[in-house]
């Protein structure tokens, strides 16, 4: 085949190819710029407001009434109560989900409607999700408890965990699942046995994710375990959290309250990065193992 | 079209009468006979697209994961119709095992990939279990290179190693069968003759059916080739006379087209 050939002088084409090139890339720098100049400015708010906030206390002592010292070891530990028990009920149920939408449900028009409503629900503004158990729980029980917090958090949860459970079962390639099956296994051996170790990073990144997106909720605490300015660790009672004390406090006119505010922002903020970065690492570890 | 089923030097271990396969609406095996010889190796030859996987995925029925594909006819295994909806899929696929064109090793380690079949069928005690990795592995000409790290995943293997630990792994549950869909297709030349040998050595104990593009080596490794086109099963017979002096013009033409 014989080529064309090169014209002498300039490539125009070249060229205009190149500053298009450098225009795009010059355009995408300064957008990730622009975007990483607001996140670095909350993070320095937070951080310099926070920090000197931080001490032993904040971790001992409960949070205070108006004027006295105090700490937010009962919102801490209120946090952790419910982000933990709305864990342990979303995470079985979202995987369970999950994996009936990977495994069962590729062509089933009941599967499609629960990916349906499930991405409604992925997407349903927090406040609703607190208003729904609010109707449900708390005004039945007749108070704001724990109990509802979790709940409305478990359900915050769980769409999250039904979607990447089911997209990293759909990662795992069919041959493996096949190569399992020609060994004569059955099929929730297949599923548990090799389609669950191969997707297991993924999922786990994914519960990882949802509970960091749990962490700082607030709208649904504020309509189910509200508040709750003493020790407690009933669930049928009030507890405290860091999200809603964090409101109440911000929105005082006390200094005090001010200072536990961004203290508790600052710890919230770690987390949420600590969990982030570690979901991460976790998917890196993934994608090496399966190139 | 279809040849009658010749006769072989060996009795049988699969008898594939009339065999019919749809995907959906299409017509992907068009009544293929043909008779599986014992501790032989039968290659199936034929232009991509021509059913020598659907064949071979017939003999374990792969395809029944997958709803719209079926299979009609017979294809007798130990006196039993593999077909038949009576069959025991879990006994035919102990019996049957497969090897798959990519290397398929579980994200486990490689003592975990071959006793994770075995502990579908059998209890073992955990030597009896190292004893069965270890004869696996060596059946499949593999020991020597990882006996030191049994507890390192089977994905961290080369490529020719995976595919030899798939190999060992399909062994290990003592199956009569392997049905090899061109395992030797993702390799280098060294790691696809190391497969060459392995299956040489196998037919010893086992029944060998392989699927593959490459002439030679259906010609290396074969007593008996199978040529398809187009869904039909054109010639069959002993991999001499296939190659030496093949009785119909389509498959001398794919003989030596492409290789000639
Ligand atoms: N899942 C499927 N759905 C529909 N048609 C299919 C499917 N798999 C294969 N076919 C068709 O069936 C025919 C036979 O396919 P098969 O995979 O058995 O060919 P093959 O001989 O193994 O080819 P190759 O050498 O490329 O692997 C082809 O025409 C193919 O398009
Ligand atoms: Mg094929």
């Amino acid at each position: 085949m014989a080529l064309n050939p090169k014209p002498a002088g300039i490539d125009w084409r070249y060229l205009r190819r190149r500053t298009v090139n450098i225009i795009n890339l010059t355009a995408s720098v300064l957008g990730t710029l622009f975007g990483l100049f607001w996140l670095l400015w909350i993070l320095w708010t937070t951080a310099s407001n926070g920090l000197s906030a931080i001490s032993w206390q904040l971790f001992v002592q409960a949070t205070p009434s108006p004027g006295n010292t105090g700490g937010l070891a009962n919102a801490i530990v209120g946090s952790l109560i419910m982000v933990g028990l709305a864990t342990a009920i979303g995470t079985p149920i979202g995987i369970l989900a999950g994996t009936y939408l990977a495994e069962f449900g590729r062509k089933k028009l009941m599967a499609d409607v629960i990916r349906f409503i499930n991405d409604i629900l992925l997407s349903a503004p927090s406040i609703i999700v607190g208003l729904f158990v609010y109707e449900l729980i708390v005004v039945r029980l007749g108070r704001f408890s724990a109990l509802a917090g979790a709940c409305a958090l478990a359900l915050i949860m769980l769409p999250v965990v039904i979607r990447t459970t089911e997209e990293m079962l759909r990662l795992v390639p069919h041959t493996l699942r096949e190569a399992a099956l020609a060994l004569g296994a059955p099929r929730w051996k297949v599923i548990t046995g090799v389609a669950y170790r191969a997707a297991l990073n993924g999922i786990l990144t994914g519960i990882l994710l949802a509970v960091a997106r749990i962490a700082g909720e607030t709208a649904p605490l504020l309509f189910t375990a509200l508040n709750n300015q003493f020790w407690s660790v009933d669930l049928t009672q009030p507890m405290a959290n860091l999200p809603v004390v964090i409101f109440q406090f911000a929105m005082s006119p006390y200094k005090e309250w001010h200072a536990l505010a961004w203290a508790g922002s600052l710890l919230i903020t770690l987390s949420v990065l600590a969990l982030s970065i570690f979901a991460r690492t976790l998917l890196r570890k993934t994608r090496m193992e399966q190139s | 079209m279809t040849s009658m089923p010749i006769s072989l030097k060996a009795p049988s271990k699969l008898q594939v009468r009339d065999v019919n396969f749809y995907y959906g609406e299409y017509h992907a095996l068009k009544n293929i006979s043909l008779d599986i010889a014992t501790n032989m190796v039968t290659a199936f030859i034929g232009p991509s697209g021509c059913g020598k996987s659907t064949l071979l995925r017939t003999f374990n029925r792969m395809y029944e994961l997958y709803p719209g594909q079926r299979a009609s006819g017979e294809i007798v295994f130990d006196g039993k119709n593999i077909l038949s909806p009576r069959a025991d899929l879990f006994r035919l696929r102990a019996h049957i095992g497969m090897v798959f064109q990519k290397p398929t090793p579980f994200p486990m380690s490689i003592y975990e990939n071959i006793a994770f079949g075995v502990r579908l069928y059998e209890k073992l005690s955990r030597s009896s279990m190292d004893d069965r990795v270890e004869w696996a592995l060596q059946q499949a000409a593999l020991w020597g290179e990882v006996k030191d790290k049994l507890h390192q995943s089977g994905m961290s293997l080369s490529g020719g190693q995976q595919q030899r630990l798939c190999i060992a792994r399909a062994i290990a549950v003592k199956p009569e069968v392997v049905l090899l869909d061109e395992p030797a297709s993702a390799l280098d030349p060294i790691s696809t003759l190391k497969i060459e040998e392995l299956i040489y050595e196998l037919k010893k104990n086992y029944t060998l059916v392989i699927v593959t593009h490459n002439m030679q080596q259906a010609a290396r490794v074969s007593d008996y080739t199978a040529f398809m086109y187009l869904g039909n099963m054109v010639e069959f017979g002993d991999t001499n006379s296939i190659f030496t002096n093949p009785s119909n013009k389509q498959t001398e033409d794919y003989i030596t087209g492409r290789y000639g």
